[in-house]
């Protein structure tokens, strides 16, 4: 049975959402309303001279290779972190699942690198992994032979800054799927193993689609994360270095509109930005949700 | 009554007229800046001297960040119109605020404020560095430096190498014959390294050698300028560079300071190009190995070798206050540019004092008989009168060209892009945000 609540007067309801909407609107509608419109402006950083360009800065971006580049860049690292940091999270948590002594202290214990800011992060796999003065670096170099050296290659800079931020987003995603494997009823595991089924058939067909709306939400999630939230990462480690190979979106916003005071066209990379976010999610949301099952 | 009333009124009006003459407050004046730490305390200490010396006016500093996040605090603040006085501005953003209509050009804030200043008395390679067009001179000099070389003695005395001279700088080709020593001696596993590689390698190499590094003058005299850092000379140093990073005379170690000092510091290079603020840090870290300075490194066939350029920050005044609070101001840049101020400034950061008299007073004192390191920069600096191509370079968006410079370097440095290339696409690349900047302005 569904409940329902039935208001007397007609604007109750209204007012009742009145805060939220009054959030909603000034935090992010007003905010990227602004964002559009100095989109379609060339400005000077001290407001003093504004001309309307209609898609200048639209245009340039898109006949910009780099910025190309720079797409391509950030979908290949939000599809590594978040590849990275979903399958470690699923494998510890079902590691942690199982009946142990300390399990308390082992999930609190994993607990705890959420809770670091990106750019510490950063800064300490920055501290192991730089080719002057990391520690495991100098390791890498001197005992595997490997000529690792993350200033100056760009594939070495990006399995840098996968690292760093995967490591962070295994712990928030370990706690989500722990709860979802707590969820799954034992029964249906303890009659699979009767069958006579092998861990990993019974991991594949019994826990991982139960713990689909899970792993789904992770994913949405952790996409998210990756393009937005990793920017303390790459602002500490690369600085979308070397030659641009770790320049992804958010970063290269920063750089054009906060630093470079390229309003215009900082603008048009937000509003591009928020567009992919939404094409991205749609699509999700469109096809992959389709196939998850949520309870019955 | 009545004559309570009045009475009550009179206490009241000259309770109202007392503060303003009696104890009158003085002006305040805003400074904000992006000098922290040990810097910071440095300028704490000037603006408590300047409101010591006089009751007039207080200055007020206030650390707004670092130099980005500091431009943009006044940026800001000028669309909110609540504008500081005086803003520090790194040197990279000269071409935006000079275009912004924003700013009083200290120039005329000390005309109209009649206090006399002896330009010709200023370092010119650093004031050229913020003049406009006509030279005059648009935000005040405040923290400059330039690149100089260090070098480690005990690898040099190993691969019996003679110490440089200070004064007179050796060539490239003898550069890369000392590393060769060093490296094939197996006396460190590379020549040398350096730091922010477009400042040293490219703006203060086109510099020294005359080269433009963009047209209308290095951007002086246009907005419609173009870079130029694509020509022969420019493409052969990094052909060089690149052929001596084959074979280790040359390592590539980041593109601030904090990679390629460490490499410096951790005695795997025997050569390190860094601003001359680098001499405070190495004298604090470097103990086991004893360490010198000399100029950057010329082309042998250079008919005349210009003075190097500056980095750092100037300061500009806003517009928008009171001509009474201006007149602060001005007084404030006056005490500041004094010799007591500019010896004071050097000796505790290194920066260079602006002042010809500040330098001369310090080198009667023995100052730099004691602190030779301190002078490599200034004679490099001074050695000739700056030039329309060595005075210094007048970009829009100049950040994101270093940056652009920065990416293609690094392209050449992993063997991505050859010499050629790299250049021209800086080039093409550059030119776009140059045009953008034009196009903002129109």
């Amino acid at each position: 049975m569904i409940k329902r609540s039935f208001f007397k007067s007609k604007y109750l309801p209204y007012l009742l959402i009145l805060p939220q909407m009054v959030v909603t609107l000034t935090f992010f509608y007003w905010p990227a309303i602004k964002g559009i419109i100095q989109s379609f402006l060339l400005s000077d950083p001290f407001g003093r001279k504004s001309t309307f360009v209609w898609f200048y800065n639209y245009r340039e971006l898109f006949t910009d290779p780099l910025y190309l580049k720079s797409i391509f860049i950030t979908c290949t690292f939000s599809i590594a972190v978040a590849a990275v940091s979903l399958s470690l999270g699923l494998f510890i948590a079902s590691m942690a699942n199982r009946a142990l002594k300390a399990t308390a202290l082992i999930r609190t214990l994993l607990i705890w690198p959420y809770a670091v800011a990106p750019a510490i992060s950063g800064i300490m796999w920055l501290f192991l992994l730089h080719p002057s003065y990391g520690v495991v670096a100098l390791g890498i170099k001197n005992w595997m032979g490997i000529d690792w050296n993350p200033v100056l290659y760009g594939s070495d800079a990006m399995v840098m800054i996968v690292m760093a931020s995967a490591w962070k987003q295994i712990s928030y995603n370990f706690v989500f799927f722990m709860a979802g494997l707590q969820a799954v009823p034992k029964s249906l595991i303890e009659a699979a193993a009767i069958d006579g089924a092998s861990p990993l058939k019974r991991f594949w067909f019994i826990t991982f689609p139960l713990l689909s709306p899970t792993f789904f939400f992770l994913t949405v999630m952790n996409i998210i994360y990756s393009f937005f939230e990793t920017f303390g990462i790459i602002h500490t480690v690369t600085q979308g270095g070397p030659g641009g190979s770790t320049n992804i979106l958010v970063y290269k916003v920063y750089q054009d509109g906060f630093v470079g005071l390229n309003l215009g066209s900082s603008a048009a990379q937000s509003v591009v930005l928020m567009t992919l976010i939404i094409v991205i999610t749609f699509l999700q949301f469109r096809f992959v949700e389709k196939k998850v099952q949520y309870g019955g | 009554m009545k004559l309570t009333k009045s009475f009550v009124f009179l206490i009241i009006a000259l309770c109202l007229a007392l503060p303003a003459s009696v104890f009158a407050k003085p002006v305040t004046i805003n400074w904000w800046h992006a000098m922290r730490s040990a810097r910071g305390k440095i300028v704490e200490t000037m603006i408590q001297e300047f409101n010591a010396s006089q009751s007039e006016y207080k200055v007020v500093g206030t650390n707004k960040g670092n130099y980005d996040e500091t431009m943009n605090a006044g940026v800001a603040a000028f669309r909110a119109k609540k504008q500081p006085h005086m803003l520090q501005v790194f040197e990279v953003g000269t071409q935006t605020m000079m275009m912004s209509g924003a700013v009083y050009p200290v120039y005329k804030l000390m005309e109209d404020a009649k206090i006399d200043v002896d330009w010709s008395r200023y370092l010119q390679a650093v004031l050229s560095y913020y003049m406009n067009a006509d030279g005059n001179l648009m935000s005040m000099p405040f923290n400059s430096s330039t690149p100089i070389m260090y070098y480690n003695v005990d690898m040099f005395k190993k691969a019996g190498i003679a110490p440089l001279s200070k004064t007179k700088p050796i060539t490239w080709d003898e550069l890369g014959e000392i590393t060769k020593k060093i490296v094939s001696a197996n006396i460190a596993s590379a020549g040398m390294v350096t730091a922010w590689q477009s400042w040293t390698q490219i703006e203060n190499y086109s510099a020294i050698h005359n080269i433009p590094f963009a047209s209308k003058a290095n951007g002086y005299e246009g907005l419609d300028c173009e870079l130029e850092i694509n020509n022969p000379q420019v493409v052969n140093h990094i052909t060089r560079l690149k052929s001596w990073a084959d074979d280790n005379r040359f390592m590539y170690g980041g593109q601030k300071y904090q990679g390629p000092k460490s490499e410096f510091i951790a005695q795997n290079v025997a050569v390190y190009i860094d601003s001359i603020s680098g001499i405070a840090k190495l004298k604090k870290t470097v103990k086991d190995f004893k360490w010198d300075a000399a100029p950057l490194p010329v082309e042998a066939n250079t008919k005349k070798l210009q003075n190097s350029i500056i980095g750092g920050a100037s300061i500009w005044v806003l517009k928008g206050h009171s001509d009474a609070e201006y007149k602060g101001v001005a007084t404030f840049l006056k005490f500041l540019a004094g010799n007591k101020m500019q010896e004071f400034w050097h000796k505790e950061t290194g920066y260079f004092p602006i002042t010809i008299d500040a330098y001369e007073s310090l080198k009667a004192k023995g100052y730099y008989d004691e602190n030779p390191l301190q002078e490599v920069g200034i004679n490099q600096l001074n050695r000739a009168i700056p030039t329309k191509i060595s005075r210094g370079l007048r970009l829009g968006y100049f950040v994101q060209i270093r940056n652009i410079i920065n990416e293609e370097l690094e392209q050449v440095w992993n063997g991505k892009k050859s010499p050629q290339e790299a250049m021209d696409s800086a080039v093409k690349r550059s030119n776009v945000q140059l045009r953008t900047f034009e196009k903002t302005y129109e």
